[in-house]
């Protein structure tokens, strides 16, 4: 009854988070996620969230098992 | 359709040598068009100037988004072949980041479906890049350039 969440790029540094698993218990939602992950640090307004590599939105419902990614804007090309 | 994550430099011109070739034996005759877009890194960005830059992805995430921009891009434009190559890790001035190439029919689809490529993959594909300036700090590019 486990997820993963994990951090990428500068968030990862600022938070200093990198990838956690966690109880699933309390946690409905990827907003839910973020603040037991992060310990209720503010979610910045231009978050990017994936569950299981889809983007989704902060009140996705996650579910047991789930991995669940936040990360800055990209930059690739 | 070929899409690949590289940790080394490497030369978009052979790569595209080796593609062509392929594409020779098992789309013979049926290419009328290909267009190619490589982006290559610069050593100034946003008027500071750049040493060398680390590219951070998510792996699994990366590769499923690339899979899935390049299958659209296939099927709006029904082309024939598709390469994308695209470094991750350190990079330096010069290198090549990223290729692209779509061969159709003709030339109205591989121009937008290359276009297509790599405006979807910037602001789809999960890639970041840090940046090692002149006096060795660091900084995370935080958006694309417009164009």
């Amino acid at each position: 009854m486990t997820i993963t969440v994990k951090f990428f790029a500068s968030l990862r540094e600022s938070l200093n988070l990198s990838s956690q698993t966690l109880n699933h218990e309390g946690i409905n939602t990827a907003s839910d996620a973020w603040h037991k992950a992060t310990k209720g640090a503010a979610m910045p307004h231009n978050v990017l969230i994936a569950v299981n590599m889809d983007y989704v939105k902060d009140t996705h419902k996650i579910k047991d098992g789930d991995e669940i990614a936040f990360f800055p804007p990209v930059t690739g090309g | 359709m070929k899409i690949e994550l590289r940790h080394q430099a490497f030369d978009p011109w052979l790569e595209l040598q080796h593609a062509e070739i392929a594409l020779r034996d098992s789309a013979s005759g049926q290419f009328g068009a290909a267009c190619i877009f490589v982006g290559t890194m610069r050593d100034l960005n946003e008027d500071v100037s750049v040493k060398n830059m680390f590219l951070e992805h998510y792996p699994e995430m990366t590769q499923q988004h690339l899979q899935n921009i390049a299958t659209e891009a296939i099927d709006k434009w029904q082309l024939l072949n598709l390469l994308v190559i695209h470094r991750v890790g350190h990079i330096e001035p010069n290198d090549n980041i990223i290729l692209l190439a779509a061969w159709s029919a003709h030339r109205d689809a591989a121009f937008k479906a290359c276009r297509y490529l790599i405006e979807e993959l910037k602001h789809r594909a999960p890639f970041w890049k840090k940046e090692t300036l002149s006096n060795n700090s660091e900084r995370w590019v935080t958006k694309n350039t417009p164009s």
